[in-house]
């Protein structure tokens, strides 16, 4: 069964904001595919558009060959979702939980402990706990498992791993890798640039427009510039003087160092340092490094804005 | 089917979790009857009366003997002179003042006519004028008396007789006021916040998506309200017949029947609250508004809709609690059966399958 999804230019208004700008997408049966975005570039309203939730102004979009708002309710029996905000009855248990979405999709817990094994193990030893008192690791791992309780084809997670602490998180993409493995259809959108590579192919999006889709590598391979990490004593005044600087292609704060790309395609870098001697930086460290999937949403989103 | 008993067992998870839904399915009920029965109570007892007797013969005696003796007045004071009244109004002890004027008897036989002054404190005009209207009562009863054996000139007696209601107790026009407030906010206040309760806590998202289909949410949201409602009609009744004496004098399957044909009613008007509403604050501040206030004042449980202004007695018309008390003080109170209470079972099943239309139309399969 062809569990895809394909998206031709879809769009969605609310009020005066246009919050997804015709967006096209193809995204393939069985992919575990990444829309990373920061907040407000319309992941959610995608999300809640291919989620049957919402009607887009034009466009359509077709998930397993289904049309999305003709046959809805086929929709529904074939989707997993899970919203970015916690969804689950705080003041029901987690069995409880659970075996009420399992009756909802008129299926019983037993017969799908196959598909959530592996999450189920982890939360096991909390079940009579109310889902409210669960850490923000075990709810997500809670919602996956009622999302995932009647066997979809598709899964949507809507920032599954946001405000989830870092073991959690890599504990939750490893259950991703092993649900893609029984062949399900995984959506994740995220603000972690770093969740990216985790992957098979990404969609970088940005105030309700794709920006590209392609694989992690591929995004990163494109990076044409030499990527340069700059520490100083004072990294902020360092980068206003960046930004003065006239070859500066562009420079933004990263971690503890700015990441720094000229905009010619020779250049000595010896100049660029006795630029920032001359502006007092006097302790400086300049390497050349890797560009990661940030660099490049960063380079992707200026080129967009027409901010060279 | 499954479906529906594990909705139904995950909403009554909801109720008996949540201290604040039980303590206002269970506690109010009883409080509210409680409150209305004990503490308001309009009905005349004990009233402190003061006296006033320029006279002091054996027919003020006697007259005064009978008003102590009635168990609605108290005699508290002998007043000296009638300079003393006001000073003993302001006190606020004494809300009634007989005076007798002077040689009272001896005109009483030889006139055949004396005065009395009746002097109440009508700060309270509603019980002043019962006090009056009381203390008119006992000295008619005893004009009577004092001419029994005369033949009066073509005079009117009058005779009456307070029905369905002999000793005008006050608790028998509460106990279905209480009932329709009590059924109204507990089905559609409690109903309007849990649908509402899902929308703000996103779960509606979810259940959304799942393949339930809106009449399945719907129903399964109203059915643990319609069961704990009926058990607090039950309760009602049961107290106002067993605490207050209040009777069933008609059928009582009729009333039950009546009973959840107006619990379906609110339920239907909770669904259609929560379609507007998108918060649980929002959700209680419109069935309080919408619900109650209107229920209480508007639906003649405590003031007559005779006396209000033209354009609230037109507004009455569309409260249901209003046809629903009428019901059931004819069920209750007079005893008559369906054929004298038709027409406002017909107008509350309209309005149910108005309000159950109009929600289910309304009722979003999607978020917007």
């Amino acid at each position: 069964m062809n569990a895809g999804i394909s998206i031709e230019n879809l769009s969605k208004t609310y009020g005066s904001v246009q919050a997804l700008k015709h967006i096209n997408l193809d995204i393939n049966s069985g992919e575990l595919f990444g829309l990373i975005g920061p907040d407000g570039a319309g992941k959610t309203t995608l999300f809640r558009l291919l989620a049957t939730l919402l009607l887009p102004d034009i466009g359509s979009a077709r998930m397993c060959d289904i049309d999305m708002v003709g046959g809805y309710k086929q929709i529904r029996n074939l989707l997993g979702y899970m919203p970015g905000k916690f969804s689950l009855y705080q003041d029901l248990s987690v069995i409880e939980n659970l075996e009420f979405f399992a009756t909802v999709f008129d299926t019983r817990i037993e017969d799908n402990m196959d598909m959530i094994h592996d999450i189920w193990v982890q939360i096991e030893p909390f079940k009579d706990r109310l889902a409210g008192n669960l850490s923000g690791g075990m709810k997500q791992k809670l919602a996956l498992c009622c999302a995932l309780i009647h066997q979809p084809k598709v899964l949507l997670l809507d920032e599954p791993t946001t405000g989830v602490d870092a073991v959690s998180r890599s504990e939750f993409w490893q259950m991703l890798k092993s649900l893609k493995s029984k062949g399900i259809t995984i959506v994740v959108a995220t603000p972690y640039m770093d969740e990216a590579n985790l992957c098979e192919r990404v969609a970088l999006i940005k105030d309700g427009e794709i920006l590209q889709v392609n694989t992690p590598q591929e995004i990163v391979d494109q990076f044409e510039r030499k990527l340069y990490a700059i520490k100083s004593n004072d990294n902020y005044q360092c980068l206003l003087d960046l930004r003065e600087f006239e070859f500066t292609n562009s420079v933004f704060l990263f971690g503890q160092a700015l990441h720094y790309t000229d905009a010619r395609k020779e250049f000595s870098l010896e100049e660029v340092n006795s630029y920032l001697k001359s502006k007092g930086h006097l302790h400086l460290e300049i390497e050349q490094v890797k560009p990661g999937i940030e660099d490049c949403f960063m380079a992707l989103s200026t080129k967009t804005d027409g901010y060279e | 089917m499954n479906r529906f008993i594990g909705f139904l067992k995950k909403e009554f998870y909801h109720i008996f979790r949540d201290k604040r839904s039980m303590l206002i399915l269970f506690g109010m009920p009883i409080v509210q009857i409680m409150l209305f029965g004990y503490v308001i109570n309009t009905d005349l007892k004990d009233v402190r009366m003061a006296v006033l007797d320029h006279s002091k013969d054996e027919y003020t005696a006697e007259i005064i003997n009978k008003i102590t003796s009635s168990g609605y007045f108290q005699l508290s004071n002998n007043l000296k002179s009638i300079e003393q009244v006001d000073a003993i109004f302001r006190k606020g002890d004494v809300k009634l003042i007989l005076v007798f004027e002077p040689d009272f008897g001896k005109k009483l036989v030889k006139n055949s006519k004396a005065n009395v002054q009746i002097l109440t404190d009508a700060s309270d005009p509603n019980t002043a004028n019962l006090e009056v209207s009381y203390l008119q009562g006992i000295l008619q009863n005893y004009n009577v008396e004092i001419n029994k054996d005369k033949q009066l000139p073509s005079s009117i007696q009058a005779n009456f007789r307070m029905y369905f209601n002999a000793n005008l107790e006050s608790v028998f026009m509460f106990i279905p006021g209480i009932m329709a407030t009590i059924l109204m906010l507990v089905s559609a206040m409690m109903t309007s916040i849990s649908i509402a309760r899902e929308k703000e806590l996103g779960t509606m998202e979810i259940l959304l998506v799942s393949p339930l289909n809106p009449l399945q949410i719907i129903l399964g949201k109203v059915t643990p309200y319609l069961a704990l409602s009926f058990i607090n009609a039950l309760v009602i009744v049961g107290m106002g017949y067993f605490v207050f004496g209040v009777p069933v004098l008609g059928s009582f399957t009729l009333l039950m029947a009546e009973s959840v044909l107006f619990i379906f009613l609110a339920l239907s008007i909770g669904i259609f609250i929560s379609t507007v509403a998108k918060s649980q604050q929002v959700a209680m501040m419109l069935s309080m508004f919408v619900l109650m206030l209107p229920t209480i004042i508007l639906s003649g449980f405590i003031f007559p809709i005779r006396n209000m202004p033209v354009p609230l007695q037109v507004i009455s018309y569309i409260i249901p609690p209003k046809y629903f008390i009428v019901i059931l003080k004819n069920i209750m109170l007079k005893g008559v059966g369906f054929e004298y209470v038709w027409k406002e079972t017909l107008i509350l099943l309209a309005m149910t399958f108005g309000f159950i239309g109009l929600s289910l139309r309304k009722f979003k399969i999607r978020l917007q």
